[in-house]
């Protein structure tokens, strides 16, 4: 079970507004990537969001590069989730490799508001917006890839299946 | 089946797939550029310590060149020495241009091929036939240890398109004016063929104009016609036979769009997404201060001649730089050979080195607040190419050297 306060964002947040291209260059330090996530067009968000908050975006989430460093800065900066009406197909791929929980939930943004608590069951994929009681239901994803997600991504996945 | 169900089938080993099913995929080429770098931290902390196939690897500087600060170089550093302790064989060191051009210029971009990269304008290389698929760092570490992928097959939007152009009206102006028709996510998650009479006379550069832009709507793989254009090119760049695939007469399709190109006119994406397209006439007298010609939409040779064009014998604005960018240096010979470069250079435009320049917002080139650039590249969302506060409008070369002279935003006559 993942308890978090939402951030909304509308549609089509691309990857350049979620991880600025100007920083790039920063390719080590997951840390300090964290620091820029969403800057340049929503700066309150470094400010104000707090580690395990979730992101709730409108459809097409992430779309744009294929920079994962759109999904590592959320990750590292604490996000425990990410819902979304739809995502764009890298970014979706991004955030199962890089084991962070990522849901499709069609009607979310009618149903949650800026700052609302949600209860999220990640393996049925039940919604509760804990703040207004409203429930909904997100498409569960397929058992290889909450296996992924589950051992934290594809490179502990890779290094479990190495051994075996 | 289609194009990329037949692709996918051969390369997960199997008869027959169908859309929706989730395939293991054997990779024919994998391709990064500056971002091997977060490859290959990935890849050490696998554990393993050879590559799958040196051989199959395709590694290129473009995004970054030459380093625009000591981050960028230690990057690069890092990247080479990698390279020489695994052996890749495909190995090009900033020289050569951007990767979506170098990689059929290498011979790379093969038909009938499973092609993934570490860059979401990988759907280019479907303008040869290849299933080529965008994927993030991480993904291609996991390439590198085993060679092999998950793939969910697409469903496939078939577009016709037939028609003869209007001057200074090409394969940019169509497919803004799809992305306007189908939206940024009008083709999420799926496969687009591109096919009709007017794909069959288009030139290999103008298909991959075509294939680099539906990332814009969305697409995982973008494919134009195979055929004897397609043929002669891999050919000529590649020493091992390659043979024609078609999608079988009985495919079948999400939906199927026809698009008529007779009347269309010059289009142009306003800021700050790619869909919010309007014909160039509505947008006309918007002032510019910067020009961009280049990209790995519209960086090669053909371009260059029809923005050279325009500007012969004329001068870019007094309040406007152009920049002008050769896809490759290839193509940048060839500018230079047919005299385009000077041509470029007498009207007052900037000559940059082949590579991704500041379409990404990295560096060369990068707007301040209340700033207009008009470019041929393929994105304009918000702070790509500098601050937030500043404005990209995407269009063809044409309209953009039309552009450059004049000032402000209009066609080109
Ligand atoms: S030219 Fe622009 S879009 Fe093309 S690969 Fe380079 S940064 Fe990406």
């Amino acid at each position: 079970m993942i308890k978090g306060k939402v951030w909304k964002f509308g549609d089509d947040v691309n990857t350049d507004v979620i991880y600025p291209g100007k920083y790039l260059s920063i390719t080590a330090d997951p840390v300090e990537m964290a620091k820029h996530s969403f800057e340049t067009v929503y700066p309150n968000f470094i400010k104000e969001a707090k580690p395990g908050d979730i992101v709730v975006g409108g459809k097409f989430f992430g779309c744009g590069s294929s920079r994962e460093q759109a999904v590592t800065c959320l990750k590292h900066f604490g996000i425990k989730a990410i819902i979304a009406e739809s995502f764009a197909r890298i970014y979706y791929r991004n955030a199962i490799n890089l084991g962070l929980p990522i849901l499709v939930c069609k009607g979310i943004s009618s149903k949650v508001n800026q700052g609302d608590i949600v209860d999220i069951e990640f393996e049925t994929g039940k919604i509760k917006n804990t703040t207004t009681g409203e429930e909904m239901q997100a498409t569960p994803l397929p058992a290889f890839i909450m296996e992924i997600i589950n051992t934290g991504g594809l490179i502990p996945y890779l290094r479990q299946t190495a051994k075996k | 089946m289609t194009l990329a169900e037949k692709i996918l089938a051969r390369a997960g080993g199997k008869k027959i797939v169908t859309p929706g099913e989730i395939v293991t995929a054997k990779v024919d080429v994998a391709m990064s550029h500056e971002n091997a770098d977060v490859v290959l931290k990935a890849f050490r902390e696998i554990g393993l310590k050879k590559v799958w196939a040196p051989e199959r690897i395709v590694i290129i500087f473009d995004h970054r060149i030459p380093a625009e600060s000591e981050r960028t170089a230690a990057t690069h550093k890092r990247v080479r020495e990698f390279v020489a302790e695994q052996g890749i064989t495909h190995f090009y060191d900033m020289k050569l241009g951007i990767c979506h051009q170098v990689l059929p210029e290498k011979g790379h971009s093969i038909p009938g091929q499973l092609l993934v990269g570490t860059d979401s304008h990988t759907t280019t290389h479907g303008a040869f036939g290849t299933f080529a698929a965008g994927i993030g760092g991480t993904e291609m570490a996991g390439v590198w240890a085993t060679g092999e992928i998950w793939l969910r097959v697409p469903e496939t939007i078939k577009i016709i398109v037939s028609g003869k152009f209007k001057k200074n009206v090409s394969a940019k102006d169509l497919i803004l004016y799809i992305i306007w028709k189908l939206g940024c996510d009008g083709a999420d998650y799926k496969s687009v063929e591109f096919c009709g009479p007017t794909m069959d006379d288009m030139t290999i550069a103008s298909r991959m104009v075509l294939s680099n832009l539906s990332m814009e709507m969305g697409a995982k793989v973008a494919f134009c016609p195979v055929d004897k254009k397609t043929i002669e090119y891999v050919s000529s760049r590649n020493k091992n036979k390659v043979e024609i695939i078609k999608p079988d007469a009985d495919a079948s399709y999400e939906k199927i769009l026809e698009f008529d190109v007779s009347e269309l006119e010059p289009q142009v994406a306003c800021p700050h997404a790619v869909d919010n397209v309007k014909p160039v006439k509505e947008v006309k007298g918007i002032k510019i201060h910067q020009a961009l010609l280049g990209s790995c939409t519209n960086g090669r040779l053909e371009d260059l001649a029809s923005a050279a064009k325009i500007l012969e014998n004329k001068k870019v604005a007094e309040s406007v730089r152009m920049l002008v960018i050769p896809a490759s240096r290839e193509i940048y010979l060839e500018a230079m050979k047919a005299g385009y470069l000077e041509t470029f250079i007498k009207a007052g435009a900037l000559i940059l080195n082949p590579g991704c320049g500041p379409c990404l917002g990295g560096h060369q080139g990068l707007l301040a607040a209340g700033e207009v650039c008009i470019s041929t590249t393929n994105r304009n969302f918000q702070a790509r190419m500098g601050s937030a506060e500043s404005f990209v409008y995407l269009a063809s070369p044409a309209t953009v050297a039309a552009s450059a002279i004049k000032g402000e935003i209009t066609e080109a006559l």
